[in-house]
């Protein structure tokens, strides 16, 4: 019920002209360059909208009229980062791997790549660091399984080990109790012979016997293990499943047979290079 | 509907309340051309402030390849200060540091001795607004003829020449933005660079940026950064005192002030004829006669044309002239003049601060390594337990080699007899205890250190223990504590 329009003397402004019981209503309006620039919002998002994919569809989306996407940009800028470090990645792909050592330029720009590469591909399991945890490896230490020249780790990288790929590193450790190879007493007196050979724990003729029959063929004599079949050295300190007795009863009985991935199809020659470059240099160095 | 109190009440008009403006409004400075002793100090000083900030950049200096060849340049790319035959690492900032205490003490004390001297002569502020004042005046006219000029309705003559001026201010805020970024660039490579389009957008954006400050803060803004902006004027209070020379109105002798023409007796009247004329030149637009006050930046104009006005008429110049206030005072009083002391308290402190920091940068500078080691532990894993049984720690040792040549340093630890070392990287030989590492000049050389001890030598806990490279020859020599760590209990 809108009356008349007055003048309010406290405040010098127009009324709404709306009263309800005697309270009238000061009219307020937003102050202009609020208002120009909401109005210049609208403008923006309608040109946006135009230019930039913007509307959702039943089967996609509007493309925009610039046809810009920011997977294309990010293609782009990936590309354009690959150019800038062609020089240095071709040089990595066409030196071997003894060489990439011996040139400190490429051996800066291969240790920082790999350290790269280490951070979003193995931390995930070998740690931030390379130390490893409980059935992941230590690639700080000195014990290798599958070998740690740099040419071994960089078969490893390259095919992993216990996959599908062609020439992945293959062994299997049988499992000893569930299979019903040896009793429960047998995998006690072998676990006993295995802790004697870092002198933790008096070897029983039982399982040095055991021992000699079934573990020697990859072990190898005194536990000494064998890089070729990824045999662990069972004579050193290191333990990939704990070395407590318990923890190497359950080794033997269930046997552990740890897999990783080969890394060829998802990463380029030139990173698998770094990538054990820098490996190879965190330590384990053979 | 409302009652008819309530309307009557909420109708009674109270008596309107204005409000003050939060901001004065500007008065247009238009100063008057002069010229005097004062006058031609301030063009010599533009003339030698202007050409080493030109020219400076342009020097050359050979330092051999690899090495710029610019004398003076500060260069963020690969973080270096070059200064002739000095270069400052990063880690040195603290020179900046020193040179900027240094200017802190010296804008303190030339302020007890002379007054805002920095302020009329020598700020940047003073001399750009003083080049975009004469081109003014060589395109617009002087004073008169340029509060004609923007009282005049605009004309084709107006419009020319103001676009003539602004293009000139503009043309020299272009030089001063470009010369900036010289400091930081290579000159003549970027000069080349920006005009074929093809220097970076950090070089456009800093030439932009000190265009757009120049010709805004000389060209518009003038004497409102001395009076709004800066914060110099506002305590120089506390930098001044009765001692300091200041320019003064010499009141005592001036007044009572007031028109004369030639012939008239000078008796019973100042020696001011009240032409104005120091009012006139103001580069704040000020009138000195009202005393000190804080937008007086202490150019000296005032003095010259107060000067020029008492020569005509035959009076004794110094009417308005560099004075201390104990000394107005004393002439006010009709006592005893008091002499300018320039040696007191205040000044004694600002140029002993002044010396000693001077000192200590000069030794600090005499004594500054040119070799320097960083030792960096693993923390991740903290330690590594070999398959012998044997503890081994990683550390990241750099060693900075501040020399234009490349260097051999042997490292070597104390605190852990047994210990022993290993490497990676093809910059390094040796094994056992010592090790030579090769540094490659002007460069941080980063070098990844085993140390290993046996199982029964390993401490248990964390133990310090230090790594001390030194230099064929002796003369470079760091150390850096670290600690060694151990299983634990």
């Amino acid at each position: 019920m809108p009356t008349k329009i007055e003048k309010d003397t406290l405040s010098g402004q127009n009324t709404t002209g709306h009263e309800w019981d005697g309270v009238k209503e000061l009219n307020t309006p937003l102050p202009t360059w609020w208002v120009y620039t909401f109005y210049a919002t609208i403008a923006f998002a309608v040109v946006y909208c135009a230019l930039y994919p913007s509307w959702p569809w039943l089967t996609g989306h509007t493309q925009g009229l610039l046809g810009y996407s920011s997977r294309a940009e990010l293609r782009q800028e990936l590309s354009a980062q690959a150019k800038e470090r062609a020089g240095f990645v071709d040089r990595i792909r066409a030196a071997s791997l003894a060489d990439i050592r011996k040139d400190p330029e490429l051996f800066n720009f291969a240790m920082a790549g790999g350290r790269s590469a280490f951070q979003t591909n193995c931390m995930q399991c070998h740690g931030a660091g390379g130390g490893g945890s409980t059935g992941f490896p230590n690639l700080v230490d000195d014990d290798w399984i599958w070998g740690g020249s740099i040419d071994q780790i960089y078969a490893t990288i390259e095919h992993g080990i216990r996959n599908s790929d062609d020439k992945s590193r293959q062994s299997m450790m049988p499992r000893f109790g569930v299979d019903g190879l040896l009793t429960g007493a047998q995998v006690a007196a072998v676990t006993d012979y295995v802790l004697s050979l870092s002198g933790k724990a008096k070897a029983t003729p039982e399982g040095a016997k055991i021992f000699e029959e079934q573990c020697v063929a990859c072990h190898k004599a005194g536990g000494k293990g064998d890089q070729e079949l990824g045999a662990p050295n069972l004579s050193d300190g290191i333990w990939l499943y704990g070395g407590s007795r318990d923890a190497i009863y359950r080794s033997i009985f269930y046997a552990r047979n740890g897999s990783m991935p080969a890394w060829s199809g998802r990463l380029d020659e030139a990173t698998m290079k770094m990538l054990a470059v820098y490996v190879h240099s965190l330590g384990g160095a053979r | 509907m409302a009652s008819p109190a309530r309307q009557a009440d909420r109708a009674t008009p109270r008596p309107p309340t204005p409000e003050p403006p939060l901001y004065a409004p500007r008065t247009k400075v238009y100063p008057r051309a002069v010229s005097g002793k004062w006058r031609r100090i301030k063009w010599a000083t533009l003339v030698v402030l202007l050409g080493l900030y030109y020219v400076v950049p342009w020097l050359r200096w050979d330092r051999g390849p690899g090495a710029p060849s610019q004398a003076i340049l500060i260069d963020l790319d690969h973080r270096r200060g070059w200064f002739f035959d000095v270069v400052i690492w990063p880690q040195e900032v603290y020179f900046v540091t020193g040179f900027l205490i240094l200017g802190a003490f010296g804008l303190f004390f030339a302020s007890s001795l002379f007054g805002r001297v920095w302020c009329g002569f020598t700020c940047p502020q003073t001399v750009w607004t003083d080049l975009f004042m004469w081109v003014e005046r060589m395109i617009e006219g002087d004073r008169n003829e340029r509060m004609r000029l923007d009282r005049q309705p605009m004309s084709a003559g107006k419009a020319i020449r103001k676009t003539l001026k602004h293009t000139a201010w503009l043309a020299i805020a272009a030089a001063t933005g470009g010369a900036w970024v010289f400091y930081y660039v290579d000159a003549p490579t970027t000069l080349v660079k920006i005009f074929r389009g093809e220097a970076s957008m950090e070089v456009y954006a800093f030439v932009g940026l000190f265009t757009a400050t120049t010709y805004v803060l000389a060209g518009w803004a003038r004497e409102q950064v001395c009076t709004y902006m800066c914060p110099w004027p506002r305590f120089q209070a506390a930098m001044l005192d009765e001692q300091s020379v200041i320019v003064t109105y010499q009141k005592w002798r001036g007044e009572p002030r007031g028109k004369h023409k030639a012939g008239d007796s000078w008796d019973g009247r100042g020696d001011c004829i009240d032409c104005n004329l120091c009012v006139a030149v103001c580069p704040t637009g000020i009138d000195i006669r009202d005393g000190q006050q804080i937008e007086c930046i202490g150019c000296g104009l005032c003095i010259d044309a107060c000067t020029q006005t008492m020569e005509k008429v035959g009076r004794p110049t110094g009417l308005i002239r560099w004075d201390t206030l104990a000394a107005q005072q004393a002439k006010e009083a009709r006592s005893a003049p008091v002499p300018w002391r320039p040696v007191r308290p205040r000044t004694l402190l600002y140029a002993g601060l002044l010396t000693v920091v001077a000192a200590i940068m000069l030794v600090t500078f005499a004594l500054r390594a040119d070799t320097e080691l960083t030792v960096q532990r693993d923390r991740n894993p903290n330690f590594v337990r070999l398959s012998n049984g044997d503890i081994r720690n990683s550390y990241a040792v750099k060693v900075l080699n501040k020399r234009r040549t490349p260097r051999q340093v042997h490292l070597a630890i104390d605190g852990l007899p047994s210990a022993q070392l290993g490497f990676v990287g093809a910059d390094v030989e040796g094994s056992g205890a010592t090790a030579t590492l090769n540094v490659q000049p002007d460069t941080v050389g980063t070098f990844r250190v085993f140390v290993t001890v046996p199982a029964s030598a390993a401490p248990s806990g964390s133990k310090p223990i230090t790594f001390t490279v030194r230099d064929e020859a002796g003369s470079g020599r760091a150390s850096h504590d670290a600690v060694f760590v151990g299983p634990g209990r």
